[in-house]
């Protein structure tokens, strides 16, 4: 039976740690955005002994490249983007503190181990449901790369933001085998 | 002879790339709506109703449907009897720079290598045709990269006909698994040459759900392929069940006696596009 719970973050290991694949959880709090570019730029400046952008520790990385926000709105669509080309990415990250990403679609072994190694969870997100996400974002702001454009890491301030778990630290996964 | 100025065609263009990215074409609502009666997982019901949700949160809000606001893809068909004045190629690029910055669009476009964005989404893929008429009709499409990342083209030998194809097709699709935005619509081309069997089956994604291939053989083979697709049981968002699939479109072409040229593109489902009729 799966279970529902609402999370604050940054998260912690006893957060995380209940979590079970197809659980759903209410996201508060705050979301790093980052996507393919800004992974690639992270890593270069974590191999150069600078300080991230943002504070790892417990952090929830959503991958995601908003459209541009409307004068009357904090940010646009913002839904998931695929997260497996994130993957060759993912395991440094965890391993320097990051509790969670939030994306859609598989993740590779070497992330599912990841995960287990440093009690972390992957989140999906609705794909395509871009309008209806970007409605529990009350803020966003962009906090580094700003020349990347939609691909530039911002903080985003959310409200109850709706995400599944799909793989969970004891190596649950929720995705359908497809019958072939 | 009808003359159309290149010119004449920003304006209605810009409009429907801002229009087709925040209002999901009806045949693709009623296919979502019919999905979400007929799924019978849970997960997959969940993810249907948020999709519908989602389509009539952009209708009011006026964001767009999906943050991958896509490449343009343009299809042009001129009929024979128009004369086109002025240069097509810089009236469809001004159309998608106004559209994607008019509509609160995300700009995608970017150099392969150094990922530098173009930061106005052009140059848009366009394909220009002549056929018999008077009308001057521009099809455009914001394709997205997560599908477009799980299509694949191959060259078959003949020898593996229709199995070989429905094989091949199969296990595309359960291979993409979750990425490409599940329930898909999947667009075949079958035959052609190696660069023409990709576009036959971009070609097929802009028929209508409703409507049934009017070969009945093609009718016979797309309907085959979505039971087999829907077999899978991948279901809404790959959380199992009934719908991976909304519809299956194929074109088929003659080709090389030597090949059998197949091209898989898989479209999800915000399969957002838009005709301009001049």
């Amino acid at each position: 039976m799966n279970s529902e719970y609402r999370l604050q973050t940054p998260l912690g290991d006893d957060d995380v740690g209940k979590l079970r694949s197809g659980d759903k959880v209410l996201l508060s709090g705050l979301l790093y955005t980052a996507r393919d570019a800004a992974h690639k730029r992270l890593m270069d400046c974590l191999g150069n002994g600078e300080n991230p952008p943002f504070p790892l520790q417990g952090a929830v990385i959503y991958y995601v490249g908003p459209t541009p926000a409307p004068p009357d709105r904090p940010i646009g669509s913002a839904g998931p983007t695929t997260s497996y080309r994130m993957d060759t990415y993912a395991p440094r990250l965890h391993d320097l503190g990051v509790k969670a990403t939030i994306g859609k679609g598989k993740r590779d072994a070497k992330v599912k181990e990841s995960l287990k190694k440093n009690t972390a969870v992957y989140f999906g997100a609705t794909g395509g449901a871009g309008a209806l996400l970007s409605s529990c974002i009350q803020q966003a702001k962009v906090i580094a790369y700003e020349d990347l454009g939609p691909e530039a890491i911002r903080v985003l301030k959310v409200k109850d933001f709706p995400v599944l778990v799909i793989n969970d630290s004891l190596g649950g996964e929720l995705y359908a085998k497809p019958r072939i | 002879m009808r003359e159309i100025l290149a010119d004449s065609l920003i304006e209605p263009v810009a409009e429907a790339v801002v229009n087709s990215n925040k209002f999901l074409p009806p045949d693709v609502k009623k296919a979502l709506g019919r999905a979400w009666e007929r799924e019978t997982s849970p997960a997959g019901r969940d993810i249907l109703h948020q999709l519908l949700e989602n389509a009539r949160m952009a209708e009011d809000t006026g964001l767009p449907l999906c943050q991958d606001t896509g490449l343009a893809v343009f299809f042009v068909y001129m009929g024979e009897e128009c004369c086109l004045k002025g240069d097509l190629n810089k009236a469809l690029n001004e159309a998608v720079r106004r559209g994607y910055s008019r509509g609160y669009l995300r700009k995608s476009a970017c150099h392969p290598l150094t990922r530098k964005n173009t930061t106005d989404n052009t140059p848009a893929i366009i394909h220009l045709e002549q056929v018999p008429g008077r009308d001057f009709i521009i099809r455009f499409m914001a394709k997205g990269g997560g599908s477009e990342n799980m299509s694949r083209a191959t060259m078959l030998a003949p020898a593996q006909g229709w199995a070989g194809i429905k094989d091949f097709v199969l296990r595309r699709v359960a291979e993409a698994g979750p990425n490409p935005c599940p329930p898909t619509i999947v667009g075949l081309g079958i035959g052609g040459t190696f660069d023409m069997a990709p576009i036959l089956a971009k070609k097929a994604l802009f028929r209508s759900l409703e409507e049934t291939n009017p070969d009945p053989e093609l009718a016979k083979m797309e309907e085959e392929l979505l039971a087999g697709i829907n077999n899978l049981g991948i279901g809404p968002m790959g959380l199992g069940g009934e719908v991976t699939s909304l519809g299956v479109k194929i074109n088929m072409a003659p080709c090389h006696i030597a090949s059998l040229p197949l091209a898989v593109n898989i479209q999800c489902h915000s399969a957002r596009h838009a005709q301009v009729r001049i």
